[in-house]
Protein backbone atom coordinates (compact mmCIF):
# COMPACT_ATOMS: atom_id res chain seq x y z
CA UNK A 1 0.00 0.00 0.00
CA UNK A 2 2.67 2.47 0.84
CA UNK A 3 4.73 1.77 -1.86
CA UNK A 4 1.96 2.32 -4.32
CA UNK A 5 1.44 5.28 -2.95
CA UNK A 6 5.28 6.85 -3.25
CA UNK A 7 5.22 5.19 -7.19
CA UNK A 8 1.75 7.58 -7.45
CA UNK A 9 4.28 10.39 -6.10
CA UNK A 10 7.44 9.64 -8.13
CA UNK A 11 4.73 9.67 -11.70
CA UNK A 12 3.09 12.81 -11.06
CA UNK A 13 6.80 14.53 -9.88
CA UNK A 14 7.90 13.06 -13.27
CA UNK A 15 5.05 13.94 -15.14
CA UNK A 16 5.23 17.68 -13.82
CA UNK A 17 8.75 17.71 -14.43
CA UNK A 18 8.85 16.66 -17.54
CA UNK A 19 5.70 19.63 -18.07
CA UNK A 20 7.84 22.33 -16.58
CA UNK A 21 10.64 21.71 -19.22
CA UNK A 22 8.15 21.28 -22.27
CA UNK A 23 6.44 24.54 -21.49
CA UNK A 24 8.28 27.44 -22.85
CA UNK A 25 6.47 30.17 -21.82
CA UNK A 26 8.37 30.99 -18.08
CA UNK A 27 4.94 32.80 -16.71
CA UNK A 28 3.59 29.37 -17.28
CA UNK A 29 6.54 27.66 -16.61
CA UNK A 30 6.27 29.64 -13.06
CA UNK A 31 2.42 27.97 -12.84
CA UNK A 32 3.74 24.60 -13.60
CA UNK A 33 6.85 25.17 -10.86
CA UNK A 34 4.38 25.62 -8.10
CA UNK A 35 2.43 22.77 -9.47
CA UNK A 36 5.42 20.17 -9.51
CA UNK A 37 6.45 22.11 -5.80
CA UNK A 38 3.33 20.93 -4.39
CA UNK A 39 3.59 17.40 -5.84
CA UNK A 40 7.52 17.33 -4.29
CA UNK A 41 5.86 18.32 -1.41
CA UNK A 42 3.48 15.16 -0.85
CA UNK A 43 6.11 13.07 -2.33
CA UNK A 44 8.25 14.37 0.27
CA UNK A 45 5.30 13.67 3.27
CA UNK A 46 4.99 10.60 1.78
CA UNK A 47 8.77 9.55 2.33
CA UNK A 48 7.98 10.54 5.74
CA UNK A 49 9.86 13.65 5.65
CA UNK A 50 7.13 16.39 6.55
CA UNK A 51 9.78 19.35 7.82
CA UNK A 52 11.18 19.02 4.62
CA UNK A 53 7.57 18.98 2.78
CA UNK A 54 6.72 22.17 4.60
CA UNK A 55 9.58 23.98 3.24
CA UNK A 56 8.74 22.17 -0.36
CA UNK A 57 5.39 23.95 0.23
CA UNK A 58 5.87 27.40 0.83
CA UNK A 59 9.38 27.83 -1.18
CA UNK A 60 8.50 25.86 -3.88
CA UNK A 61 4.84 26.17 -4.46
CA UNK A 62 4.89 29.62 -3.43
CA UNK A 63 7.49 32.13 -3.10
CA UNK A 64 9.65 30.58 -6.30
CA UNK A 65 7.05 30.70 -8.48
CA UNK A 66 5.75 34.22 -7.30
CA UNK A 67 9.12 35.90 -7.74
CA UNK A 68 9.50 34.23 -11.89
CA UNK A 69 6.48 35.89 -12.22
CA UNK A 70 7.43 39.16 -10.92
CA UNK A 71 10.51 39.27 -13.23
CA UNK A 72 8.47 38.31 -15.90
CA UNK A 73 6.47 40.91 -15.28
CA UNK A 74 9.19 43.45 -14.91
CA UNK A 75 10.97 42.31 -17.99
CA UNK A 76 7.77 42.65 -20.36
CA UNK A 77 7.04 46.24 -18.75
CA UNK A 78 10.49 47.40 -20.01
CA UNK A 79 9.92 45.75 -23.37
CA UNK A 80 6.89 47.59 -24.17
CA UNK A 81 7.31 51.26 -24.39
CA UNK A 82 10.47 50.44 -27.47
CA UNK A 83 9.21 48.32 -29.46
CA UNK A 84 5.23 47.63 -29.04
CA UNK A 85 4.29 44.24 -30.03
CA UNK A 86 7.67 42.91 -28.87
CA UNK A 87 7.70 40.29 -26.17
CA UNK B 1 37.65 24.69 -29.65
CA UNK B 2 33.39 23.52 -29.39
CA UNK B 3 34.74 19.91 -29.72
CA UNK B 4 36.98 20.16 -27.17
CA UNK B 5 33.83 21.79 -24.32
CA UNK B 6 32.23 18.56 -25.85
CA UNK B 7 34.26 16.19 -25.05
CA UNK B 8 35.17 18.23 -21.33
CA UNK B 9 31.41 17.59 -21.03
CA UNK B 10 31.30 13.97 -22.27
CA UNK B 11 34.50 12.91 -19.50
CA UNK B 12 32.79 14.89 -16.50
CA UNK B 13 29.00 13.52 -17.24
CA UNK B 14 30.65 10.12 -17.82
CA UNK B 15 32.54 10.49 -14.65
CA UNK B 16 29.68 11.87 -12.44
CA UNK B 17 27.55 8.96 -13.90
CA UNK B 18 30.04 6.38 -13.04
CA UNK B 19 30.25 7.86 -9.25
CA UNK B 20 26.31 7.73 -8.59
CA UNK B 21 25.71 4.65 -9.82
CA UNK B 22 28.85 3.28 -7.83
CA UNK B 23 27.21 4.80 -4.96
CA UNK B 24 23.41 3.94 -5.55
CA UNK B 25 24.79 -0.14 -5.61
CA UNK B 26 26.22 1.05 -2.29
CA UNK B 27 23.23 2.16 -0.73
CA UNK B 28 20.86 0.51 2.27
CA UNK B 29 17.77 -1.26 0.61
CA UNK B 30 14.97 0.98 0.55
CA UNK B 31 12.64 1.24 3.60
CA UNK B 32 15.16 -0.48 5.78
CA UNK B 33 14.80 -0.94 9.61
CA UNK B 34 18.51 -0.14 10.27
CA UNK B 35 18.77 3.70 10.42
CA UNK B 36 22.07 4.18 12.19
CA UNK B 37 22.37 8.32 12.23
CA UNK B 38 18.61 8.61 13.07
CA UNK B 39 18.82 6.53 16.16
CA UNK B 40 21.34 8.31 17.35
CA UNK B 41 19.85 11.74 16.72
CA UNK B 42 16.85 10.76 18.25
CA UNK B 43 18.50 9.61 21.54
CA UNK B 44 20.16 13.33 21.27
CA UNK B 45 17.00 14.96 21.14
CA UNK B 46 14.80 12.98 23.74
CA UNK B 47 17.89 13.54 26.44
CA UNK B 48 17.21 16.90 25.48
CA UNK B 49 13.67 16.73 25.72
CA UNK B 50 13.08 17.89 22.04
CA UNK B 51 9.75 16.69 20.63
CA UNK B 52 10.48 17.24 17.28
CA UNK B 53 13.93 15.46 16.54
CA UNK B 54 14.44 17.62 13.11
CA UNK B 55 14.34 20.73 15.21
CA UNK B 56 16.54 19.57 17.59
CA UNK B 57 19.25 18.51 14.75
CA UNK B 58 18.99 21.90 13.47
CA UNK B 59 19.18 23.85 16.39
CA UNK B 60 20.98 21.76 18.78
CA UNK B 61 23.05 18.92 16.82
CA UNK B 62 23.60 21.33 14.56
CA UNK B 63 22.94 24.61 14.99
CA UNK B 64 26.05 25.78 13.74
CA UNK B 65 25.38 24.66 9.94
CA UNK B 66 21.69 26.53 10.65
CA UNK B 67 23.86 29.48 10.88
CA UNK B 68 25.53 29.14 7.93
CA UNK B 69 22.26 28.90 6.24
CA UNK B 70 20.77 31.80 8.14
CA UNK B 71 24.15 33.88 6.65
CA UNK B 72 23.57 32.62 3.28
CA UNK B 73 20.08 34.13 3.58
CA UNK B 74 20.57 37.18 5.18
CA UNK B 75 23.64 38.04 2.52
CA UNK B 76 21.15 36.54 -0.40
CA UNK B 77 18.87 39.08 0.28
CA UNK B 78 21.11 41.95 0.90
CA UNK B 79 22.70 41.75 -2.61
CA UNK B 80 18.90 41.56 -4.00
CA UNK B 81 18.40 44.73 -1.78
CA UNK B 82 21.47 46.46 -3.44
CA UNK B 83 20.76 45.09 -7.08
CA UNK B 84 17.12 45.57 -7.01
CA UNK B 85 17.25 49.44 -5.46
CA UNK B 86 16.10 52.55 -7.22
CA UNK B 87 19.11 53.68 -10.29
CA UNK B 88 19.68 57.39 -10.73
CA UNK B 89 18.19 56.50 -14.32
CA UNK B 90 14.93 55.34 -12.91
CA UNK B 91 11.48 57.10 -11.10
CA UNK B 92 9.43 55.82 -9.01
CA UNK B 93 5.24 55.68 -10.58
CA UNK B 94 2.32 55.57 -8.30
CA UNK B 95 0.48 52.61 -9.13
CA UNK B 96 -2.88 52.76 -10.23
CA UNK B 97 -5.65 51.00 -7.87
CA UNK B 98 -6.79 48.11 -9.46
CA UNK B 99 -10.08 46.60 -9.96
CA UNK B 100 -10.49 43.64 -8.10
CA UNK B 101 -12.83 40.86 -8.80
CA UNK B 102 -15.28 40.51 -6.12
CA UNK B 103 -14.42 36.59 -5.60
CA UNK B 104 -11.13 36.93 -5.53
CA UNK B 105 -10.96 40.21 -2.99
CA UNK B 106 -13.36 38.49 -0.54
CA UNK B 107 -11.19 34.60 -0.89
CA UNK B 108 -7.91 36.87 0.03
CA UNK B 109 -9.21 38.71 2.49
CA UNK B 110 -10.44 35.28 4.30
CA UNK B 111 -7.49 32.74 3.87
CA UNK B 112 -5.19 36.03 4.95
CA UNK B 113 -5.48 35.74 8.69
CA UNK B 114 -6.13 32.12 8.57
CA UNK B 115 -2.33 31.79 6.42
CA UNK B 116 -1.05 34.34 8.67
CA UNK B 117 -1.79 32.48 12.27
CA UNK B 118 -1.23 28.95 10.62
CA UNK B 119 2.60 30.94 9.70
CA UNK B 120 2.74 31.85 13.70
CA UNK B 121 1.60 28.74 14.77
CA UNK B 122 4.36 26.67 12.64
CA UNK B 123 7.10 29.22 14.22
CA UNK B 124 6.13 29.03 18.08
CA UNK B 125 5.80 25.08 17.31
CA UNK B 126 8.67 24.22 15.66
CA UNK B 127 10.02 22.18 18.68
CA UNK B 128 6.84 20.13 19.17
CA UNK B 129 5.48 18.94 15.58
CA UNK B 130 7.08 19.43 12.00
CA UNK B 131 7.42 23.18 10.50
CA UNK B 132 9.93 25.33 12.53
CA UNK B 133 11.05 28.99 12.27
CA UNK B 134 11.77 28.77 8.74
CA UNK B 135 8.75 27.30 7.38
CA UNK B 136 6.10 28.97 9.00
CA UNK B 137 8.13 32.00 8.20
CA UNK B 138 7.97 31.93 4.79
CA UNK B 139 4.28 31.20 5.32
CA UNK B 140 3.66 33.97 7.31
CA UNK B 141 5.47 36.67 4.92
CA UNK B 142 3.68 35.13 2.20
CA UNK B 143 0.42 35.30 3.77
CA UNK B 144 1.16 39.02 4.41
CA UNK B 145 1.20 39.48 0.51
CA UNK B 146 -2.35 38.07 0.02
CA UNK B 147 -3.29 42.04 0.81
CA UNK B 148 -1.51 42.85 -2.55
CA UNK B 149 -4.19 40.25 -4.37
CA UNK B 150 -7.09 41.10 -2.32
CA UNK B 151 -6.71 45.25 -2.16
CA UNK B 152 -4.11 46.44 -4.13
CA UNK B 153 -0.45 47.62 -3.61
CA UNK B 154 -0.98 50.63 -1.73
CA UNK B 155 -2.85 48.68 1.18
CA UNK B 156 0.20 46.69 0.92
CA UNK B 157 2.62 48.86 1.68
CA UNK B 158 0.89 50.67 4.52
CA UNK B 159 0.73 47.30 6.70
CA UNK B 160 4.40 46.99 5.54
CA UNK B 161 6.73 49.81 7.23
CA UNK B 162 10.16 48.46 5.21
CA UNK B 163 12.32 49.33 7.59
CA UNK B 164 10.91 47.47 10.48
CA UNK B 165 11.33 44.34 8.68
CA UNK B 166 14.97 44.69 7.68
CA UNK B 167 15.65 46.00 11.18
CA UNK B 168 14.35 42.84 12.52
CA UNK B 169 15.90 40.99 9.87
CA UNK B 170 19.26 42.04 11.05
CA UNK B 171 18.52 41.93 15.00
CA UNK B 172 17.03 38.27 14.62
CA UNK B 173 20.64 37.46 13.12
CA UNK B 174 22.31 38.96 15.75
CA UNK B 175 20.39 37.81 18.57
CA UNK B 176 21.15 34.05 16.95
CA UNK B 177 24.75 34.70 17.17
CA UNK B 178 24.08 36.46 20.39
CA UNK B 179 22.59 33.43 21.57
CA UNK B 180 25.51 31.12 20.05
CA UNK B 181 28.05 33.38 22.24
CA UNK B 182 25.99 33.13 25.34
CA UNK B 183 27.34 29.44 25.33
CA UNK B 184 30.85 30.47 25.35
CA UNK B 185 30.33 33.25 28.08
CA UNK B 186 28.62 30.42 30.30
CA UNK B 187 31.69 28.35 29.97
CA UNK B 188 30.67 25.78 27.43
CA UNK B 189 30.93 26.13 23.46
CA UNK B 190 29.67 28.18 21.04
CA UNK B 191 26.11 27.59 20.08
CA UNK B 192 25.95 24.71 22.82
CA UNK B 193 22.54 23.76 24.29
CA UNK B 194 23.67 23.60 27.96
CA UNK B 195 22.82 27.36 28.84
CA UNK B 196 18.55 27.37 29.99
CA UNK B 197 16.71 24.11 31.60
CA UNK B 198 15.43 21.42 29.25
CA UNK B 199 12.24 21.65 31.36
CA UNK B 200 8.71 19.26 30.27
CA UNK B 201 9.41 16.97 27.60
CA UNK B 202 6.40 18.14 24.93
CA UNK B 203 5.53 21.67 26.04
CA UNK B 204 6.16 24.91 24.22
CA UNK B 205 9.17 25.90 26.36
CA UNK B 206 11.03 22.21 26.56
CA UNK B 207 14.43 21.73 24.35
CA UNK B 208 16.35 24.90 26.33
CA UNK B 209 18.06 27.42 23.86
CA UNK B 210 16.23 25.00 21.06
CA UNK B 211 13.02 27.45 20.96
CA UNK B 212 15.14 30.18 21.22
CA UNK B 213 17.16 29.98 18.31
CA UNK B 214 14.15 28.87 15.82
CA UNK B 215 12.35 32.08 16.58
CA UNK B 216 15.17 33.91 16.29
CA UNK B 217 15.33 31.96 12.30
CA UNK B 218 11.52 32.53 12.54
CA UNK B 219 11.80 36.51 12.67
CA UNK B 220 14.80 36.43 10.23
CA UNK B 221 12.99 34.95 7.62
CA UNK B 222 10.08 36.28 7.49
CA UNK B 223 11.41 39.39 7.32
CA UNK B 224 13.74 38.19 4.87
CA UNK B 225 11.04 36.86 2.80
CA UNK B 226 9.17 40.17 3.09
CA UNK B 227 11.99 42.83 2.04
CA UNK B 228 12.78 40.19 -0.85
CA UNK B 229 9.57 40.35 -2.36
CA UNK B 230 8.93 44.21 -1.38
CA UNK B 231 12.36 44.61 -3.54
CA UNK B 232 10.74 43.00 -6.68
CA UNK B 233 7.21 43.79 -6.40
CA UNK B 234 8.63 48.09 -6.35
CA UNK B 235 10.39 46.61 -9.19
CA UNK B 236 7.84 45.14 -11.22
CA UNK B 237 4.55 47.69 -10.01
CA UNK B 238 6.40 51.12 -8.91
CA UNK B 239 9.91 51.29 -10.48
CA UNK B 240 10.07 52.92 -14.17
CA UNK B 241 13.16 53.59 -16.20
CA UNK B 242 13.41 57.08 -17.79
CA UNK B 243 11.87 57.55 -21.31
CA UNK B 244 14.31 59.58 -22.66
CA UNK B 245 17.60 57.21 -21.70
Amino acid sequence: MDDAVIVVALLLMAGSATAAVVQRDPARQALVLSVLGSVLAVLFTVLQAPDVGLSQLAVGSALTPLLIMLSVRKVRRRGRPEDGGAK
Amino acid sequence: MKRLRLALLALGGAGLAALLVAACLDLPGFGGRSHPYGTRAVHASLTRRAANTIASVNFDQRAYDTLGEMSILFAAVLGCVVLLRQARDEHRAQPQPAEVARPVRRYALIVLPVALVTGLYVIAHGQLSPGGGFQGGVVAATALHLLYLGADYRALERIRPLAVYETSDALAVSSYLVLGLAGVLAGTAFLANTLLPYGTFNTLSSGGTVPLLNAAIGIEVASAVVVLLANFLDQAVEIEEEHGS
